[in-house]
């Protein structure tokens, strides 16, 4: 994962004000960690082997600390993943409520599997667990937005408004 | 009983009922004014008499918790509202924050005034987004009312609140597991004792409470324990928001009396099953807890002692419908994933033996299951959560009560749906 492979360019976070913001919230520099690794994946798309390296430097840790958080946490991802990570909850309430026909879904209409992105990189296939909607279900989380109570069709155009 | 009117949730389908003028056009910040007048000691002895118990999972007195606070250590104490909600078929408190988030944070005011806290956090699941973009809207507001920072409404009292978001992992809902994350680790539990109000968030006296606990402190405050005690059951009091999802017509949050029948749920605010169909299975407090049968769970009270005297417990009061078409087996392998998924890998029986759960049962789902599996199952699980005496506060072979929270549900889905198990692996013994 780590800086060992191949040398990459230092990741620098696009707005050091923000940054700021995060360690005056924290009584101590290592509890920023969390909310660092948030903001640089926003800002990149994925936790790259620098981004990993430039938070340990800030928080003042070994990397390998900083990457035990990004594989323990499953919002953390270390592969460029699509540009809309659809994340369908497979958890009980959601799985009795129609979860796996939207997956299966997914899977017919972009031929990709659970874990796989389309070849123009627009979509990644999920499935997670318990996204805490179950009033709602079936769920399916798109990137940062929850759509709750799915049909296939209303899952059909909501897939095709996305760029 | 006088007919319920609900407490937490009476405003939640008004417009803009998650603004600080809304709030305050109902009562808001008041019981803060009367906090800030009384000694903080004062507002733990009148929580403790509440008899309020933690609405997250363990049902602990929230006064009592509040009152292992060092009072003599120099040491800043931190109060944590744990909102990071993700027990299966929970999901009060993302209703609460979207809602209501003023209720809650008046309630982590008087929290913090009480334990003498200056410095609070949220710690909010990462993926509610936005419930994250919701909170940070309602600080600004309440620090722009001077309700947050210094010198709070004109008193001596001065306190900042940070949200900090999760990042995914349902064991960070354990309070050390929690804490843990709060200090930019992955969430592995720690051993208690020491308990985080002596040994907490940077080794500081530390609080945890949930959402909903929080949110019923105001309340206490305006109207008085013995108010709050005279609503529900009698160890277990006040108003509660129970969670209805699975096969039912109207699935969604129904906030009660603590002890209301878990039929009148289901069949009346729930609305019953689609298509009439029979009951089969229900968990009542979130996936953590024992599944209870059809006749069992037409003969429940919801409340901590109800539930405990039907070997199953009220948790999170997530409740789970199934009827009579989901297959118990999948069920059971459904929840065992998840588990598996979530086990953070700290203990070995529950990292291994969640692991070997889902092989098993997707052994068996898939036609392969053998005589033995029956057997190995119960093993399995009690090798993970053995010993499961709440009563006496131990948990079994792990630090945390994961173990417990995975070995009890899979355990009675067994039990009390053996028939159904076997029949799988007949049907194998059939094809030999």
């Amino acid at each position: 994962m780590n800086t060992m492979a191949t040398p990459q360019e230092k990741f620098i976070f696009a707005n050091p004000d923000k940054v700021d913001r995060i360690f005056s919230q924290y009584p101590d520099k290592k509890s920023a960690t969390l909310s660092l690794l948030h903001l640089a994946q926003a800002q990149e798309g994925y936790i790259s082997g620098s981004v990993i390296d430039t938070i340990a430097d800030l928080v003042e840790c070994h990397p390998a600390i900083v990457m035990d958080c990004v594989s323990f946490y499953s919002m953390f991802f270390t592969k460029p993943q699509g540009r809309h990570k659809i994340q369908v909850c497979q958890t009980l309430s959601c799985s009795v409520n129609g979860a796996d026909a939207l997956v299966d879904h997914v899977t017919n209409k972009f031929s990709i599997k659970p874990g796989e992105t389309t070849d123009d990189r627009r979509f990644t296939l999920m499935k997670v667990e318990c996204l805490g909607s179950c009033g709602t279900a079936p769920v399916v989380q798109i990137n940062n937005d929850y759509h709750e109570g799915l049909t296939n069709e209303r899952f059909d155009e909501l897939l095709e408004s996305l760029p | 009983m006088n007919a319920f009117k609900p407490v937490l949730t009476e405003h939640i389908h008004q417009k803009d009922c998650h603004t600080l003028p809304f709030y305050k056009s109902v009562g808001g910040y008041k019981a803060l004014e009367k906090v800030l007048a009384m000694q903080p000691d004062a507002v733990i002895q009148e929580v403790k008499e509440s008899n309020l118990r933690g609405r997250g999972g363990a049902g602990f007195s929230t006064g009592v918790k509040w009152g292992f606070i060092p009072k003599d250590s120099d040491q800043p104490k931190y109060l944590i509202n744990n909102a990071d909600e993700s027990e299966p078929g929970t999901f009060k408190d993302r209703l609460l924050m979207n809602k209501t988030p003023h209720q809650m944070l008046e309630g982590m005011i008087i929290a913090s005034y009480a334990i003498n806290c200056n410095t609070a956090f949220i710690y909010i699941r990462g993926e509610f987004y936005k419930e994250y973009q919701v909170l940070k809207e309602t600080l600004a507001e309440a620090y722009q009312a001077n309700l947050l920072g210094q010198g709070i409404l004109g008193s001596d009292y001065n306190l900042e609140v940070v949200i900090h978001r999760g990042a995914g992992a349902y064991i960070c809902g354990e309070e050390t597991g929690l804490i843990e994350s709060l200090e930019g680790k992955r969430g592995w539990p720690r051993i208690k004792p020491p308990f985080p109000a002596i040994e907490g968030y940077l080794h500081c006296p530390t609080v945890v409470n949930n959402v909903e606990t929080l949110a019923c402190l105001p309340h206490i405050i305006n109207h008085g324990a013995d108010w709050f005690k005279s609503i529900g059951s009698e160890k277990g009091p006040g108003p509660r928001l129970f969670c209805v999802s699975g096969t039912v017509n109207n699935p969604g949050v129904f906030e009660e009396p603590m002890g209301i029948s878990l039929k009148e749920l289901i069949f009346d605010r729930a609305g019953g099953i689609p298509e009439n169909k029979q009951l089969k299975a229900v968990f009542p407090g979130g996936s953590s807890s024992a599944i209870l049968t059809a006749e069992e769970a037409l003969d429940v009270k919801m409340d901590f002692e109800d539930l405990v005297e039907k070997k199953s417990m009220l948790g999170s009061a997530g409740v789970i419908v199934m009827d009579e078409t989901v297959d118990m087996v999948q069920a059971c392998l459904n929840i065992a994933r998840f588990y598996a998924h979530e086990s953070c890998g700290q203990c070995t029986p529950c990292r291994e033996g969640t692991a070997w759960l889902v092989k098993m049962l997707t052994r068996i789902v898939n036609g392969q299951g053998k005589p033995d599996d029956i057997d190995m199952l119960y093993e399995i699980t009690d090798n993970i959560g053995g010993r499961i005496d709440f009563s006496k506060g131990s948990f079994g072979k792990t630090i945390c009560p994961f173990g417990e929270a995975v070995a009890w549900p899979v355990r009675s889905f067994v039990e009390k749906f053996e028939d159904e198990f076997r029949s799988y692996i007949s049907q194998v013994e059939a094809v030999a």
